[in-house]
């Protein structure tokens, strides 16, 4: 069955989307397309091209790494409301990692060079999106550094 | 000034004389964690509230405080769940049925389950924090009517050394909202990968209605508390657990002294409103 919501209507509830224009949701909405993804399936393998970001409407993503020790490792997962992927951000917009759906997973696809592109032309909206961007990266980054403490690894003796 | 005693349903014997309880049920729960099921060898199993502890003695090597993470609410043995990190933690996980250990307590304070009823009452347990939070959670369910939603959000090491399995299955089925996630897994898990303050957003939280309790390492636990105060939950409505060495578990012995409190008496759970100023100072 058709979605009956439009991207733009989608993203309203997209928390890095939270309050914005109407008319840039519109503009970021032009990039954008709807897809439905099978579990177990990759999205992107590392060192390939990042051309584009994920935001999870339902289901999980999983990045995962190859490990020759330790086969393929799960570092994090991304579910509803999430978005997944920078890489699209940065020069060589090469993807780091592994992504992979962990469940059947729905979601909204963003052409980067697209969004890249409107951002160039409205630094406004560009200011505003890196903004957004910069927080959510960095609660990823300090979330990561939580993880890096194995906190349930090594309690006190007793 | 009255001598600091363990719960008043304690036995008679007094809050320094271990009680001989014998081993009649043991699992193992992780690599280095079991449950041990305790029966007392006289008879007159004191009661206890969700989150209180007992010091347990593996006799010859030393006594340690752990946290009782039965059904507070059935009558049946004393629960425990003990994971092996040191000489005499591991004693009492090496103890077999049939074998005795020494019983004191219950001692200290308990979750305030009651103050959730009509609220949300939001559970966040971190690795073996989950044991001393299990029996606030059987409490619950034990009048589930009287609560709007129970959810608990559990974070662990890996898939292997997450506790309960089966309660985890079963209480989604209880209706309990239970979200789980670990810091690392391998390709045969599905499930959620990252901290647990990752599973605030998907478990929509209602922060006026929220009544939450918080155990685990300590860091974990500030990283949850703060973020369940980004979100707006009052710091009134946030209760903590708080580990600190123990020695003696009646305040005589000053080791789990925390500013003016002792984990041991005004412990270990704690009202983050209450204590987060000595959360704050390092030294303690």
């Amino acid at each position: 069955m058709a979605d009956p919501q439009t991207i733009d209507q989608l993203l309203v509830e997209v928390p890095a989307f939270e309050g914005l224009d109407p008319e840039y949701l519109e503009l970021i909405a032009g990039c954008g397309v709807n897809r439905v993804v099978e579990a177990g399936t990759y999205l992107w393998r590392e060192g390939e091209p990042a051309d584009d970001f994920f935001v999870v409407r339902r289901g999980r993503i999983a990045l995962e790494v190859f490990s020759p020790a330790r086969g393929q490792v799960v570092i994090g997962t991304h579910g509803p409301g999430e978005l997944v992927g920078w890489s699209w951000l940065f020069p060589p917009y090469r993807w780091q990692f592994d992504g992979r759906a962990a469940e059947t997973t729905h979601a909204i696809v963003f052409d980067g060079a697209c969004l890249r592109g409107k951002c160039d032309a409205d630094q406004t909206l560009g200011y505003e999106l890196m903004q957004r961007f910069a927080a959510r990266m960095l609660a990823r980054l300090q979330a990561t550094r939580l993880q890096l403490l194995d906190v349930y690894g090594h309690p006190p003796s007793g | 000034m009255a001598i600091p005693r363990p719960d008043d349903r304690a036995p008679a014997a007094g809050p320094m004389v271990p009680q001989p309880y014998r081993v009649v049920r043991k699992s193992r729960d992780t690599a280095d964690t079991w449950t041990l099921e305790l029966e007392p060898v006289d008879g007159g199993r004191a009661r206890f509230r969700p989150g209180q502890f007992n010091m347990l003695y593996a006799f010859g090597t030393g006594e340690v405080p752990i946290s009782i993470s039965g059904d507070p609410g059935a009558r049946g043995p004393l629960v425990h769940t003990v994971r092996a990190v040191g000489a005499a933690t591991a004693a009492v996980c090496q103890a077999e049925v049939g074998d005795e250990l020494g019983v004191r307590g219950p001692f200290g304070s308990s979750w305030p389950v009651s103050s959730a009823e009509d609220r949300d009452l939001v559970i966040i347990a971190g690795g073996i924090g989950l044991a001393p939070l299990r029996p606030a959670l059987l409490a619950a369910l034990g009048r589930r009517e009287r609560f709007r939603r129970l959810i608990l959000l559990y974070g662990g090491r890996t898939p292997e050394q997450l506790l309960y399995p089966e309660d985890l299955d079963r209480w989604g089925g209880d209706g309990v909202e239970v979200g789980v996630t670990v810091d690392t897994a391998g390709d045969g898990w599905n499930g959620s990968v990252g901290v647990v303050t990752q599973l605030f957003g998907g478990a929509g939280l209602d922060p006026a209605r929220t009544v939450a309790m918080v155990c685990g390492p300590e860091v974990m636990m500030r990283f949850a508390y703060q973020g369940l105060t980004s979100i707006g939950v009052g710091e009134a409505d946030i209760h903590i657990s708080i580990e600190r060495n123990m020695k003696c578990a009646v305040t005589h012995c000053g080791r789990c002294q925390f500013g003016p409190t002792f984990a041991c008496r005004e412990g270990p759970v704690m009202r983050l409103d209450e204590i987060r100023p000595l959360l704050e100072v390092r030294e303690l």
